[in-house]
């Protein structure tokens, strides 16, 4: 797909108000790490529980606690950041980020200002135009916020209904302290669905660095966008939006498009952009004005004199860099390099476990594009017929190497191969033993070949007339007879030639 | 009954016990009296005196009285020597079920679910705790007069402030109401109120005492003390709260030495240093007279005494007054009554319950530095205040390394003025001034003590010795020295407190 044709497709008009602007667009992503503890004590950092069961006098702030920080944290910090390219800080600090909010138990959030962790990365993306780099500005550390339920709204993990009222909040801080890392693009991204597209890649090389579960759903992983619009050919930046509150990558995608629009409309009626924040509206398809337009935040950013700075050993970067596993950019480039192309290619690396299962599939012995072709076809298909995921589908790579080996092998035909397929996910066995016991040994033995030829040659004279009437292509009704005489065991080039021997010989026999 | 309790109406004996509430806690435990005899002591004692002193805000007898009895059941054994002594505690200790207040409104009825490293450490040595001791609100302040709930008052002359803001603690030992007691300091708070009420206190080194339960004024600046009748004792109770801990992420993992081991090694060849800026103006004569006859004493021991310069000492007072608040202003934003504490009633947003509380929780003076430290933060000002502090506080520590190159120690007035009366300074500027000489050494992180060295005005004059960071034990040995050179009376509370009746 073009540029345009992208763009148009996201505004749903063609020769819109957009076509004279570009889009600068900058990505601001919180990922929660998935460290035992959380950031700054030793409370559990996972997902739900009953409110306020997760909590210590540390992540409540009682007064005179003190924050001590999580090495791991920092160890998944900077696996995530070698992960996306960045340099890694000699010396990083800690800074207090001043602003109030019920469920903000300091009244700071201890983050990091002009001494991030990490800086300088990038990530290779491809949203339909061939490979394009977005510049990662800096990968910082902070800690998470608890969570506020408005009126009758109730958590997740449930208790909390029944108390409070319409007009009350009731505040749950298990995930107060959780370790964070801020990832802040460069505004290289110039349309939604490279915005899409980077935020997937960027999901997907998390995920294989193991430090977060990036599940939008659970808050895991985080988005807010910075656009502004400026007319094609101009280097100078137009006035930027923030937009909020988008809880997929849908969300994203759509809304940025509808924002770009919005801006654009408003350019040509004459109007000027103001810099604000904009919430998405998901139901209504809108960006709206946040409220509070006049309050400007000053986060008073000052050094947290509770934590001394960090002094990373490069020698610790190093051994966790070499541990890093094979990244998606890597993998993607490897199953491009062996023949398949970019979309498949990205099927099987943005789903982590298929490119895994791929591999092992490869390493057992297969063909890596049959087997390729294999977790493209029937394994996706299965997948996205039960919606399960692969782990708890009843296949091994070994078996499945062993059915491409009985196919390969000429063993089994192709149509059969699905049919031992089947049996292995209701069994579990394996696929010989399958083929065995069922007697799905493709039958190439021409012996046994005449003779159900002969069968259907008589069986069906008009079509034998039609062949020898010159209609050669009916033959293959022929070939499929005999494959259902032999319910699909048949060798069907063999059939096809014992059946063309015998129809010369007629032919013949006539002449 | 004991002993104690029997005789406590005769008068004689009365006298006699009074003197023995004056002496340190190594002179009463080598004195052979049961852990019982001496809890029932000062138990008795702040039961009778404080209605008039009001050092404590809470007093917790039964704990004082149980850890006594403990350690008489098992003499000898862990944990230590100096188990079932009692101790008191500023009430910005945090202490498990045990109401701690800081002085302020905001925290009146909190009740902590656990305890400050430091007072564990002394539970673990077996102290038990007599009770929680008054203080300026959020230890802001010099003189406990900004305290949410009490005026305390000093022992030595009841019309005159104890100090601040561990002025409980100060006037708790002053009186014989506490042995020893800790206090806590962030521009001079243990050594001022120690000055004032004719007892030691020590500000250890930035690191060397665990801050984990300390309630945070100024982060980078506060440190946890002794205040105690000598010396020894200083080094005593230090030696037990010192140390590592893992919970405080800036105190130091470095061996804790023992303090006591060459703390009689006299002054013979130290090196000390008189600083100029010290002893100008703003310093009472009488001040300055007694500490500089307490400098000459400690050159008759064999000390090098030398005059010198610390320019940057005039800076002191306002980095100390930037960096202070601004710090102050993010630790104190958690008091916003969602979780604990005051709660203003009535608001019926995030908005108006945040405002309403910490207008009604907070004192003016804490609200002051409050402003004070936001203001200095704010967007447009960062650079020319707080960051131009950080610089000039860089310059200060680097001033102070150079000067302990050529010096062992410095030794100051450790405050300008005596004891003021109670009400006498109404002007925030003129009560600032009076932390002009200690603030330097918490901006510097560096260990100071305060001893009396006399008087002026018939009233108590602190010393204050300075020395180079984690040198503690030098510290400790120079003033063991400076006290046995002077051999001074103990100073003795005001007559009309010690004939309240029984």
């Amino acid at each position: 797909m073009s540029r345009a044709a992208a763009r148009e497709a996201a505004e749903g008009t063609a020769g819109g108000p957009l076509d004279a602007y570009e889009m600068v667009i900058g990505l601001e992503v919180h990922v929660e790490l998935s460290t035992r503890t959380k950031m700054f004590c030793s409370c559990p950092a996972d997902f739900g529980g009953e409110p306020n069961t997760h909590v210590c006098p540390v992540c409540m702030a009682l007064p005179g606690a003190l924050p001590v920080p999580n090495r791991r944290a920092v160890e998944f910090a900077i696996r995530a950041a070698r992960a996306l390219h960045c340099e890694i800080a000699r010396e990083t600090k800690f800074d207090r980020k001043n602003y109030h909010y019920p469920d903000l138990p300091k009244g700071y959030q201890i983050s990091q200002y002009d001494q991030p962790l990490a800086r300088n990365g990038w990530l290779e993306i491809d949203a339909g135009e061939g490979p394009r780099r977005i510049r990662i500005r800096r990968l910082h550390m902070e800690e998470d916020a608890g969570k506020s339920l408005h009126g009758g709204e109730t958590g997740g993990a449930g208790g909390a209904s029944g108390e409070g009222g319409e007009e009350s909040t009731l505040l749950d801080f298990n995930r107060a302290g959780v370790p964070l890392v801020e990832i802040v693009s460069e505004p290289d991204i110039r349309s939604p669905e490279e915005a899409r597209a980077y935020l997937e890649m960027l999901r997907a090389t998390v995920l294989y660095t193991g430090v977060s579960d990036v599940k939008m759903e659970e808050g895991s992983l985080r988005c807010d966008a910075n656009i502004s619009i400026r007319p094609r050919g101009s280097k100078e930046l137009g006035v930027l939006v923030e937009v909020k509150n988008m809880n997929s990558f849908r969300a994203v995608q759509r809304a940025l498009a509808y924002e770009a629009e919005r801006q654009a409309e408003a350019l040509a009626r004459g109007e000027r952009i103001e810099r604000e924040t904009r919430h998405w509206d998901e139901n209504r398809g809108v960006t709206l004005p946040g409220r509070s337009k006049e309050e400007v935040n000053d986060y008073r950013y000052f050094p947290e004199p509770d934590l001394v700075p960090l002094v990373i050993d490069p020698a610790w970067v190093a051994e966790i860099e070499a541990s890093l596993p094979e990244l998606p950019e890597a993998r993607l480039r490897r199953y491009q390099e062996a023949g398949l192309a970019y979309k498949e290619a990205w099927t099987l690396v943005g789903q982590r476990e298929l490119g895994d299962f791929l591999d092992a599939t490869v390493a057992a012995g297969a063909p890596f594009r049959q087997a390729a072709n294999w977790l493209l076809g029937e394994v996706s298909a299965r997948l996205n017929e039960t919606g399960r995921p692969l782990s708890e589908l009843r296949l091994t790579p070994a078996g499945l190497a062993k059915l491409i080996a009985l196919v390969e092998a000429g063993t089994v035909t192709a149509t059969l191969a699905k049919r031992v397929f089947a049996r292995m996910l209701e069994s579990g066995d394996d696929p010989e033993a399958i083929v065995e016991r069922e007697g799905l040994v493709q039958i190439s033995d021409e012996a046994a070949l005449e003779a159900v030829a002969e069968r259907v040659i008589e069986a069906n004279p008009k079509v034998v007339a039609d062949i020898l009437g010159g209609k050669e292509k009916a033959l293959a009704v022929l070939v499929g007879q005999v494959m259902r005489e032999t319910r699909g065991k048949a060798n069907a080039a063999k059939a096809g030639e014992v059946l063309r021997r015998r129809l010369a010989a007629l032919r013949e026999g006539r002449g | 009954m004991s002993g104690a309790g029997r005789d406590a109406g005769r008068n004689g004996d009365g006298r006699a016990k009074a003197e023995l509430a004056l002496k340190p806690v190594h002179e009463l435990v080598a004195g052979g009296a049961s852990r019982r005899e001496i809890a029932e002591l000062f138990v008795e004692r702040a039961a009778r005196l404080d209605g008039r002193v009001h050092a404590f805000l809470t007093r917790t007898p039964e704990r004082a009285l149980e850890a006594a009895a403990r350690a008489d059941e098992a003499p000898g054994e862990a944990p230590g020597p100096w188990a079932g002594v009692p101790v008191a505690l500023k009430d910005n200790l945090v202490t498990r079920g045990l109401r701690t207040t800081c002085g302020s409104r905001m925290l009146a009825d909190w009740v902590p679910p656990y305890t400050a490293t430091a007072v564990e450490r002394l539970e673990a040595a077996g102290l038990g705790c007599l009770g929680k001791t008054n203080m300026d609100e959020f230890a802001m302040g010099s003189s406990t007069e900004h305290s949410a709930f009490a005026l305390t008052r000093n022992p030595l002359d009841l019309e005159r402030v104890p100090g601040g803001s561990s002025g409980g603690s100060a006037a708790a030992v002053a009186a014989g109401m506490a042995p020893w007691a800790l206090g806590s300091d962030t521009g001079g708070s243990i050594r001022q109120p120690a000055a004032y009420c004719g007892v030691v206190g020590l500000k250890p080194s930035y690191g060397r005492v665990s801050r984990y339960g300390l309630v945070a004024f100024a982060s980078s600046l506060d440190q946890i003390g002794p205040i105690t009748r000598d010396v020894r004792d200083a080094a005593v109770l230090l030696g037990l709260i010192a140390g590592h801990d893992p919970r405080d992420a800036t105190s130091a993992d470095r061996p804790v030495p023992d303090y006591l081991e060459r703390l009689e090694e006299g002054a013979r060849g130290l090196r000390v240093g008189l600083p100029r800026e010290y002893f100008g103006e703003g310093v009472q004569p009488g001040v300055r007279e007694a500490v500089l006859a307490a400098a000459r004493k400690l050159e008759r021991e064999g000390a090098r005494v030398e005059e010198t310069e610390l320019p940057s000492t005039r800076y002191a007072l306002a980095t100390y007054y930037v960096i202070a608040p601004a710090e102050a202003s993010a630790n104190l934003a958690r008091y916003d009554g969602v979780r604990y504490g005051f709660r203003a009633p009535g608001a019926r947003s995030y908005a108006e319950l945040y405002d309403r509380t910490r207008q009604k929780g907070f004192g003016a003076e804490v609200r002051r530095r409050i402003m004070l430290g936001t203001y200095a933060l704010s967007a447009g000002y960062y650079d020319q205040y707080y960051l131009k502090a950080q610089k000039v506080r860089t310059r200060i520590r680097q001033e102070f390394r150079e000067a302990f190159e050529r010096f062992d120690l410095l030794l100051t007035p450790t405050a300008p003025t005596v004891a003021f009366r109670l009400g006498e300074v109404s002007d925030p500027l003129t009560m600032y001034m009076n932390d002009i000489c200690t603030i330097p050494a918490n901006l510097a992180g560096l260990p100071a003590i305060s001893l009396p060295c006399g008087s002026a005005e018939g009233l108590p004059v602190g010393v204050q010795l300075m020395a180079a960071p984690f040198e503690e034990a030098l510290l400790l040995r120079a003033a063991r020295a400076l006290e046995a050179a002077l051999a001074l009376e103990p100073w003795r509370p005001a007559a009309e407190l010690e004939e309240v009746a029984p």
